[in-house]
Parts: C-alpha cells; sequence; structure tokens
C-alpha cells in the first residue's frame, strides 16, 4: 500500500452550541498507526470522529487529513444510529461497500459479488446473505457492518465502539479483522471502553477527557494517575460557562 | 345483478368512470414507491403535512384563474416545496424537532388555504380542492396524473440505490461522497408531485390515503423494499377499483369509498398478513426446535 493517510490536529476544538466537545487538541495520528481513543462519556471521543469525517466542523483550530481522499475514509459510527429492522438482506448491507467501485448506478456483477460473499464470510456470517437485516442478533450485525468495511477496502478506519454490546468472542474475531488492517499499512483510530482490549491490542492511546489528557504509547497513557484525572469531567455543560480565553496556538 | 354488470359494465357503459379508474391506477401505482419511502424513513405523516401545505398555493391558483389545472397545479407545487424545504431549515437551525416545525406550518397552511379558496369560491368549490372529485377528470388532468406518474417511475429507476443508502445510513453514504441532501430533495419533491398530481382526483386530504395506507399494508406482505413497493401498488390499484364500483352502485362519495376500502385492505393485513401480523404473532407462539 502507498502512503497511509495521517490526521494533523492543531488546537482543534469541536463543539455543540459552543460548548465544546473537544477541547484545544493538537497531535498527529501518525500514517499507519492504530490508536484507541478513551475516556469517560462524554468526552468528546465520537465527536473527535465525526471532526475527522467532516460531520462536525471545527470551531477552533484545524483538522486535516493528509494522505486520503474523503472516498478513503471509512467510518463506523455507533450502532444505535441505524435502523435495525431496515428491509434489506444482508449481502445488501455489506454490498454497499463496494460503492467507491459501483457507485449509484453500476451494477454489481458476479465477480463482485464472490468478493462480497467472500468478506461475509471472513466476519463468519457464511450462510447468511439472504436473511433479512432485521433477523440479525446486534453482534451478527455488527460482523454484517464489518464485513461492509471490509469492502470499502479504505486506508484510514474510523470505528465508534464497534464492540459495544457485543460478545467477547466476537469482539475477539472482529479485533483481529482490525489487527489485520493495522499490518496492512492502514491508519485506524477506535472509540474503546476496554482498556483491558486496549492495553492487549491496540499501541497508541489518546485519552481524552474533553481536554487532552495523554496522547503516546498505550503503556505510557494508561496510567493511574491518568485514567484518575480523566475521571474529574464534570459531565453537565455549565451553562453559565465563560468564554474560553486561551489563546490560539 | 350479474358479476358482468356487477364488476365491468359501469366503465364500459360511462366515459367518466373509465377516467376515473385510470386516474386512479396510475396514481397507485406512482404513490406505491413513494408511500413504501414516506414510512421507512418515518415520515408517514409527513406526507400528511405536505399535502395541506399545497393548500394555499393551490388556492391562490384557484384565485387569480378559477379552476385553471395549470395555474392550480403549479402553485401547489410551490407552496408544498416551499413548506418542506422552511421546514427542514428551522428544523436544522432551531431546537424546534421536524415533526413540531411540520405540524405548525401545515396548521397555517389549511388556515390560509381555506380561507383563500373562501374569498372567490363558494363552499362547493372549497370541498371539491379539499376532497377532490375524481369522476370529473378531464383529458389534461388525466395527462398530468400520467406524466407524473412516468417521471416518478423515472426518477425512482434512476435514484433507487442512492435512496435506499441514504434512508437507511445517511451518515455512511455522505463518507462515501454520495449526494445524501440532492437525494433527500429529489424525494421531497417527487412528494409534493404526486400530492398535486393526486388533489385534482381525491383533494389534498384524502390522497394521501392512497399513497400512506398501501404502503403501510404492504409491510405485513413482504420483507423487502422491493416487494413492498409491488405490494402497495397492487393494494392501491385494488383500492381505487373497489372504491369506484362501491361509490357507483351505492351512490357514496368515491374518494372515501377509495380510501376506506384501503383502511379494510390495511386492517386486513394487521389481521393475517404474512409478516408481524396478529395471525402470524399468535402462530409464532408455539416456537421452532433448537
Amino acid at each position: 500500500m502507498a502512503s497511509s493517510p495521517a490526521i494533523h490536529c492543531r488546537d482543534l476544538t469541536l463543539s455543540y452550541r459552543r460548548h465544546p466537545a473537544v477541547h484545544h487538541l493538537t497531535g498527529t495520528f501518525a500514517p499507519g498507526s492504530f490508536t484507541a481513543v478513551v475516556g469517560p462519556n462524554g468526552a468528546g471521543k465520537s465527536t473527535l470522529l465525526k471532526g475527522i469525517v467532516g460531520l462536525v466542523r471545527p470551531d477552533g483550530g484545524s483538522i486535516e487529513v493528509t494522505g486520503a481522499r474523503r472516498s478513503d475514509i471509512a467510518y463506523l459510527p455507533q450502532q444505535a444510529a441505524l435502523d435495525r429492522g431496515f428491509p434489506m438482506r444482508v449481502l445488501d448491507l455489506a454490498a454497499m461497500g463496494l460503492w467507491r467501485r459501483t457507485g449509484p448506478f453500476r451494477r454489481i456483477g458476479a465477480a463482485l459479488l464472490r468478493e462480497v460473499e467472500a468478506a461475509l464470510d471472513a466476519v463468519g456470517l457464511s450462510g447468511f446473505e439472504e436473511r433479512m437485516v432485521g433477523s440479525l442478533s446486534g453482534g451478527q450485525f455488527q460482523r454484517a457492518l464489518f464485513a461492509r468495511l471490509l469492502l470499502q477496502d479504505a486506508r484510514l478506519i474510523l470505528l465508534d465502539e464497534p464492540f459495544a454490546a457485543i460478545d467477547g468472542r466476537t469482539a475477539d474475531a472482529l479485533l483481529g479483522l482490525v489487527g489485520r488492517w493495522h499490518r496492512e499499512g492502514r491508519t485506524i483510530i477506535a472509540v474503546l471502553h476496554d482498556f483491558n482490549a486496549v492495553r492487549q491490542h491496540i499501541p497508541k492511546t489518546l485519552l481524552i477527557a474533553r481536554d487532552p489528557i495523554a496522547w503516546g504509547p498505550t503503556s505510557e497513557v494508561l496510567t493511574e494517575a491518568n485514567i484518575a484525572r480523566s475521571r474529574g469531567l464534570d459531565e453537565a455543560f455549565d451553562s453559565d460557562a465563560e468564554l474560553c480565553e486561551r489563546p490560539a496556538a | 345483478m350479474t358479476t358482468f354488470n356487477l364488476l365491468v359494465a359501469p366503465f364500459l357503459e360511462f366515459g367518466f368512470m373509465r377516467r376515473a379508474l385510470i386516474g386512479c391506477l396510475a396514481l397507485s401505482l406512482s404513490g406505491a414507491p413513494i408511500g413504501v419511502f414516506l414510512v421507512l424513513r418515518r415520515m408517514s405523516l409527513m406526507g400528511d403535512v405536505m399535502s395541506h401545505a399545497i393548500l394555499p398555493g393551490a388556492a391562490i391558483g384557484f384565485l387569480l384563474s378559477g379552476f385553471s389545472l395549470f395555474a392550480m397545479t403549479l402553485g401547489g407545487v410551490v407552496a408544498g416545496l416551499a413548506v418542506a424545504l422552511a421546514a427542514g431549515f428551522i428544523s436544522r437551525t432551531t431546537p424546534l424537532k421536524e415533526d413540531a416545525s411540520f405540524a405548525s406550518f401545515y396548521l397555517v397552511s389549511l388556515g390560509l388555504g381555506v380561507l383563500i379558496v373562501s374569498l372567490k369560491g363558494s363552499n362547493v368549490d372549497l370541498l371539491h380542492v379539499l376532497f377532490g372529485n375524481v369522476l370529473a377528470l378531464d383529458d389534461a388532468a388525466i395527462y398530468l396524473i400520467a406524466s407524473i406518474a412516468t417521471v416518478t417511475f423515472l426518477a425512482f429507476a434512476f435514484v433507487y440505490r442512492l435512496l435506499v443508502a441514504e434512508c437507511f445510513d445517511p451518515g455512511f453514504l455522505r463518507s462515501v461522497g454520495g449526494a445524501g441532501g440532492a437525494v433527500h430533495f429529489l424525494f421531497l419533491v417527487l412528494v409534493v408531485l404526486n400530492l398535486v398530481g393526486g388533489f385534482n382526483a381525491l383533494g389534498t386530504l384524502m390522497v394521501v390515503g392512497l399513497i400512506i395506507l398501501p404502503a403501510a399494508s404492504s409491510r405485513f406482505w413482504s420483507e423487502s423494499i422491493g416487494g413492498q413497493i409491488i405490494a402497495s401498488a397492487l393494494i392501491a390499484v385494488v383500492s381505487s377499483y373497489v372504491g369506484l364500483v362501491v361509490s357507483y352502485h351505492v351512490a357514496v362519495p368515491t374518494s372515501p369509498a377509495i380510501i376506506l376500502t384501503a383502511g379494510a385492505i390495511h386492517a386486513l393485513s394487521l389481521l393475517v398478513g404474512r409478516h408481524g401480523s396478529f395471525l402470524r404473532q399468535m402462530l409464532r407462539a408455539q416456537h421452532l426446535r433448537g
């Protein structure tokens, strides 16, 4: 794979109604890196991913993706956002991953169809092709979304709590798949909650609690002291908060 | 009375019955994909709202040039789109949710529409606009409905994959650079066109029934989007035909007869449909082995 994509955040602030969800973040997700984003609820983890995809605009600082066009980015949002009862076959869901090659109009021929079947096989959903999405369990649905990611063949992959509400065996299998993507030189960012899994499998970690707490090799970031600091985050907005006076870098 | 006299003769004997049938069939077919996607997008009530929203536009057309098909159609399309866009804009830029914002607009539209019609016309005119007059469709109205059906089919064939993707996972479509916003807008245009086409026949208040009722019933008969569109079209066609026949023989108003037939089929679907109906849920009580 040619050069891997990188993401540069410079004094980045992302907010909802001027209340910052990500506050003055500076740093780089290096090319080919595999980074876990961890932190308490409301820490801005999902917002950061949305900012990278361009769904939330920075209202301070900048965010720049180098080495990847927009269509090279695969983004897996939190599962709750999708209608699980949508009348669609598992095959069709996975085949959406071919979008870059088929676009809205081109036909999905026999060769592409075989690729879709192979992707479903890789996530352990062989034989589910004709099943309706609504008949899948939560874990199976997540596997189907991973099959779609696999077909997207993206060089920058953003995962928002990909293993929430799925069993350990499925999580391990999918984490294995993500590890393979990492070895293929793709740049990966995953929002996760399970510190043990992060320590075991993910080389880099960004710990945020609205403000960045620590960012670097996982073993140096996930220390007791840092985790305790991140828990100090007061989730509620201060509705009388004053304007942030920190000068732009 | 023979079956032939009951079911076929009215259409052979009277031109206005044939026209009504043709108009309703075209509306049924073109409304089917519209209705299925409205239901899928949880916009069933939005259809209702937009049908009210076209009223003041049609009424202004009526005020300016009487029962001119062109003026009322143009007015309806403009007003419907304006309300859809304005309501969408307000829900995106203020804390008001889309349904509340749509509701406010349609209540105002309804009041405005009724007021404008009564400025010039009589109560009969008002009834015509609100409830339609399917037995008085002229050539121009039929051509209009047929053209709208044709445009609807072509547009759906063209953007089907985009529309499904936008409906299921708009974030995904945006991330692969698909034109989600444009597709949504095109869909709104098609909804307004079908409502305007339908209001000549069934009236602004009734036309939504022929679009939403079959679509809401169809999910009890098929699990796939394609299957639901076909089921929806069939249900709408049967409702139109049965409604016309009933209204002819029993001498009741046509639009309510059509809508009530669709309502009866909906009740039947709820009770005995193939997927998720009460009957199916009772049968399923006995579970499979392992």
